[in-house]
């Protein structure tokens, strides 16, 4: 603790003091030293056999304060890897904008990723209430000046100003749960929550909790600030946002799992069908998205909602009792919150180079950058398939694990039991089906083909440190895929020691599975070389041509006539028109317009709980306020009388004898 | 690896027998069964034309396409001949090995930016979607019934049971149109239309040409073999002598591409935009045999 404060001081300083190149490099030292003795720590705790707490003794008046346990230790782990590459990232992207922010705004930049980092490791480690909620609260300021780094474009500090709000309404419902779980005792804190779970009803204590948590982690209908953040924010913001901030919510969640005892049915059942609704929504709404960063955002929640099956498996799994259900459900969980951080990670920062560009996040506007920027077209890809959930990448790994909890719970049940993993498996499998659909049409129409429109200068292909930054998450990425049985038992353990489901683990039925997959994808890869190398050889004697691309006899083939995003998802688009409305800008011609001018035109699509649950609400209380203010006339007159009036008014009621 | 054999032989004759079963059904005189073997072979040693527009993806995809539906086929049982690879869950890795082709084969489309390539990738990308949960459906109520959670066990239904073989019609039924979906045939698209407006496979692949298209067109015979494979599966009981499950093996196949010549013979393809029913109809079949399933394992 001490050692923290002292590491945040001296870090602090450092980031102030005179000269960019200077305090930026021993910025980056300060944090990599953090990042050692953190990771080690969490790595220590992580190979112990049993589940020991690690505590740290610190001061007397704030007893047992920290404590590490593995849960802790791999988040931990996730966290320091992904705000190491997002600071990798970041001294390439903000480059361009030494020129037009003023350097103590980009100092002051520096210093919120520092406090963020730092905020981030202690809200893994804090059990007592009042720091966790301190910490908690640290890590959305400091996000918040995160994400107006562009405080002077349009939308940006609203944008920042959403997420700070709803943050704290968020907050105010961790306290309350605080509150009514440490009821008779001296201090908030999660351990209390053993003996209230022990005693009362579990399901009213975890909503609240689930209610604050999940509005950090952005499910169903508490997500509406992210599609906002992250187009705001810079892509170093968003990837750390989005790969390790919003995993907080889930680690808070998975925090309260561990206390559960008795109601687990219902809640798992809840968790899993709120998370299939937000697995569904998000993909469903990401891919009528075309600027880029508002459609990773939405990917984020579908993630999210992946996460969350997990969890709700390893609930309702302990539940009925079925060891395999839960463990492989939670691990999935574990693992996808790891897998999403990587990849989720690697899009936003291969986007935020290509933002960088081309200036647009318009993915209509961009095209055919695969030529000029080839090492972020190929990050881009991987991180695409990842996240698609597709061999031989880690997005397969997780999903695999939960699809064996499903699978396992829908063979083995009960009527009603089989409802759930049924309806699970179903979101499951259309929510895969769906992101394959989004990811190619994004990659397709930002890297594929001619550009679509004209770039104003041209694209080059990232700086070094910046591409270094992307290979960081592919590297685990790649392994994760190709070598799943490595992490497989870690996990297995993980997931065993802090859940409580352990009676012996299924180790071994689930090791085999990751070995075949393992040889599957390595034999993929062999395979597809093969095919590569007999066509090179096969070529060398033959003729190989270039041409223009098909146009069915019409030869002038233009740019613009290249199939778009929009013609794209069309027919998808017709097909959910009952649950999301999509529209588009009318345009109006006046009748002496022979030969019409440029126009604006614009399509959208309705994100109906923003609409109806935030905006309906709020516009709703403005306008009642609104009218309230006829009071306020700016006249001293007026106000005296209000004195006046409320003064015999008091009188009035005296002297009947109500107050 | 008996039937990995058994599944490159099937992929040599199945789309011959469709087309040989179109001239008969229209009266020509048609081109033998290996005439389509022939045509791919004749492409395996062309050179191949790229677009100028095109890339490294072009170039990768084809491989990648072909690889993965070759290694899915290496976990697909043949008439009771034990795949190569089998363990619990694998038809995961079956149907996102699928899934994978066809993202490469939607990105591959749109790498030469192309106006009609597009519409292809988007249907094929809008139906692949769809029929996914049909598989899935049916792979969950497979689970049910046979207690196992591998590809090849719960693709052979236990023979004694007297049930079995009409559990192995409808689950031939269902495999069968999901193959006709897969790989875009009559009545979801006809791959002999000269239209490009209208096509979905073929028109993915108008700026491919010689090996590539060679490879495509491999992927293909390969996708209608495991397929056939599977239904061969489900009919034939794993307890019959070799020699008569050989027999059987190669009377399905027959079959399987005669149907599909048949169907494409005398139906009609829909309006694209009646596709979509189509393929929920094929889902919606897919769960009534689940919930048959779950009556006949008094679940309820």
């Amino acid at each position: 603790m001490i050692y923290l404060l002292i590491y945040l001081i001296v870090t602090s300083l450092i980031v102030m003091i005179p000269g960019r190149k200077m305090s930026l490099i021993l910025t980056g030292v300060t944090m990599f030293v953090l990042v050692i003795f953190s990771s080690c720590l969490a790595i220590d705790v992580l190979i112990q056999t049993q589940n020991q707490s690690f505590l740290l003794e610190v001061q007397q008046f704030i007893s047992p304060l920290i404590s590490c346990d593995k849960l802790s230790a791999f988040f931990i782990l996730i966290i320091n890897f992904t705000v190491v590459s997002g600071f990798l990232y970041s001294t390439g992207y903000l480059k361009p904008y030494l020129k037009s922010k003023p350097v103590t705004w980009i100092k002051l930049h520096y210093l919120a990723l520092v406090w963020l980092h730092v905020s981030m490791i202690m809200v893994t480690l804090f059990r007592n209430g009042f720091y966790f909620l301190m910490v908690w609260e640290i890590m959305t300021l400091s996000s918040f000046i995160l994400v107006i780094f562009e405080y002077d474009v349009k939308g940006t500090v609203k944008a920042g100003l959403i997420y700070l709000i709803q943050m704290h309404v968020g907050m105010l419902f961790i306290l309350a749960a605080f509150i009514i779980s440490s009821k008779g005792y001296e201090r908030l804190t999660f351990d209390n929550l053993d003996f209230y779970f022990l005693n009362n009803s579990n399901w009213p204590v975890f909503l609240i909790f689930f209610i604050g948590f999940g509005l950090k982690a952005g499910f169903f209908f508490l997500h509406t600030w992210l599609p906002d953040a992250h187009p705001a924010a810079p892509s170093h913001v968003s990837g750390i946002m989005s790969g390790v901030m919003i995993k907080l919510g889930i680690y808070g969640i998975l925090r309260v799992t561990t206390y559960l005892v008795s109601d687990l049915a219902p809640i798992g059942i809840s968790v899993i069908i709120l998370s299939a609704i937000t697995g569904l929504f998000g993909v469903m709404m990401a891919i009528l998205q075309h600027d880029i960063k508002k459609l990773l955002a939405y990917h984020s929640i579908e993630n999210i909602g992946i996460i969350g099956l997990g969890i709700g498996l390893g609930i309702y799994g302990s539940a009925i009792g079925n060891v395999i259900v839960s463990v492989a459900g939670y691990a999935g969980a574990l693992l996808h919150t790891l897998n999403h951080s990587l990849f989720k990670s690697l899009l936003f920062y291969s986007a935020g180079t290509v933002i960088g560009q081309v200036h647009t996040r318009d993915v209509e506007k961009m095209g055919g950058l695969i030529k000029f920027m080839p090492f972020t077209a190929w990050a881009f890809l991987i991180g695409a398939i990842a996240i698609s959930g597709l061999p031989p990448f880690n997005g397969f790994i997780s999903e695999f694990l939960i699809y064996i909890s499903l699978f396992n719970g829908i063979g083995s049940g009960d009527f009603y039991p089989l409802v759930v993993f049924f309806i699970a498996m179903l979101s499951l499998v259309v929510i895969g089906g769906l992101a394959i659909l989004c990811f190619t049409k994004v990659f397709s129409v930002m890297f594929l083909g001619q550009p679509r429109s004209e770039y104003h200068e041209k694209p080059v292909e990232a700086k070094k440190i910046m591409l270094l930054a992307k290979l960081l998450p592919v590297i685990p990425i790649v392994m994760i895929g190709f070598l799943p049985f490595i992490i497989i038992k870690p996990l297995l353990s993980l997931s065993g020691s802090v859940f409580n489901v352990a009676q012996t683990l299924p180790v071994e039925a689930m090791i085999q599975p990751m070995q075949y997959i393992s040889i599957i994808s390595v034999s993929l890869l062999l395979l597809i070389t093969a095919i590569l190398v007999v066509r090179k050889s096969v070529m060398r004697n033959r003729m190989t041509l270039a041409g223009p691309t098909w146009g069915c006899g019409y030869s002038s083939v233009d740019s613009k006539q290249q199939y778009t995003a929009t013609s794209f998802i069309q027919e998808y688009s017709d097909l959910v028109k009952p649950v999301i409305t999509t529209g588009h800008s009318k345009i109006n011609y006046s009748d002496d317009e022979i030969f019409p001018g440029k126009r604006d035109f614009y399509t959208h699509s309705d994100d109906f709980v923003r609409s109806r649950l935030i905006l309906k609400p709020s516009n709703f209380i403005v306008t009642t306020l609104k009218r309230a203010a006829i009071f306020q006339t700016g006249k001293l007159q007026h106000y005296v009388l209000y004195a006046l009036i409320f003064l015999f008014l008091i009188l009035a009621l005296t002297f009947i004898g109500l107050i | 690896m008996v039937a990995l054999i058994l599944i490159i032989i099937t992929s040599l004759i199945t789309s011959g027998l469709i087309v040989r079963m179109k001239s008969i059904f229209s009266g020509r005189k048609g081109p033998g069964i290996f005439q389509p073997i022939k045509n791919t072979w004749v492409l395996l040693r062309k050179g191949i034309v790229y677009s100028l527009t095109s890339g490294s993806i072009t170039r990768l995809a084809p491989a990648v396409i072909a690889a993965s539906v070759l290694i899915a086929a290496l976990m697909v049982p043949v008439a009771g001949f034990q795949p190569l690879i089998s363990f619990n869950g694998d038809f995961v890795l079956f149907a996102y090995l699928f899934a994978l082709s066809r993202f490469m084969m939607i990105i591959a489309a749109f790498d030469s930016g192309s106006s009609f390539e597009g519409m292809g990738a988007s249907r094929e990308a809008l139906y692949g979607m769809l029929i996914e949960p049909a598989l899935f459906v049916l792979i969950a109520g497979l689970v049910i019934f046979t207690g196992n959670y591998s590809i090849s066990s719960i693709f052979t239904l236990p023979g004694k049971e007297n049930y079995a073989i009409i559990f192995g019609l409808i689950i031939s039924y269902i495999i069968g149109n999901i193959t006709l979906i897969e790989n875009s045939r009559v009545p979801v698209d006809d791959p002999k239309t000269h239209l490009e407006l209208t096509m979905i496979h073929e028109v993915m692949v108008l700026d491919t040409s010689g090996f590539n298209l060679a490879l495509i067109q491999i992927t293909a015979y390969l996708k209608f073999a495991v397929f056939g494979s599977l239904i061969s599966s489900t009919l034939i009981p794993a307890t019959l002598p070799v020699f008569l499950r050989l027999i059987l093996f190669f009377a399905v196949q027959v079959l399987f591409g005669a149907a599909i010549g048949f169907i494409e013979s005398f139906r009609s393809r829909f309006k694209m935009n009646r596709n979509q029913q189509y393929i929920l109809t094929v889902t919606l079949i897919s769960m009534l045999l689940f919930v048959v399933i779950l009556f006949t394992k008094n679940i309820f």
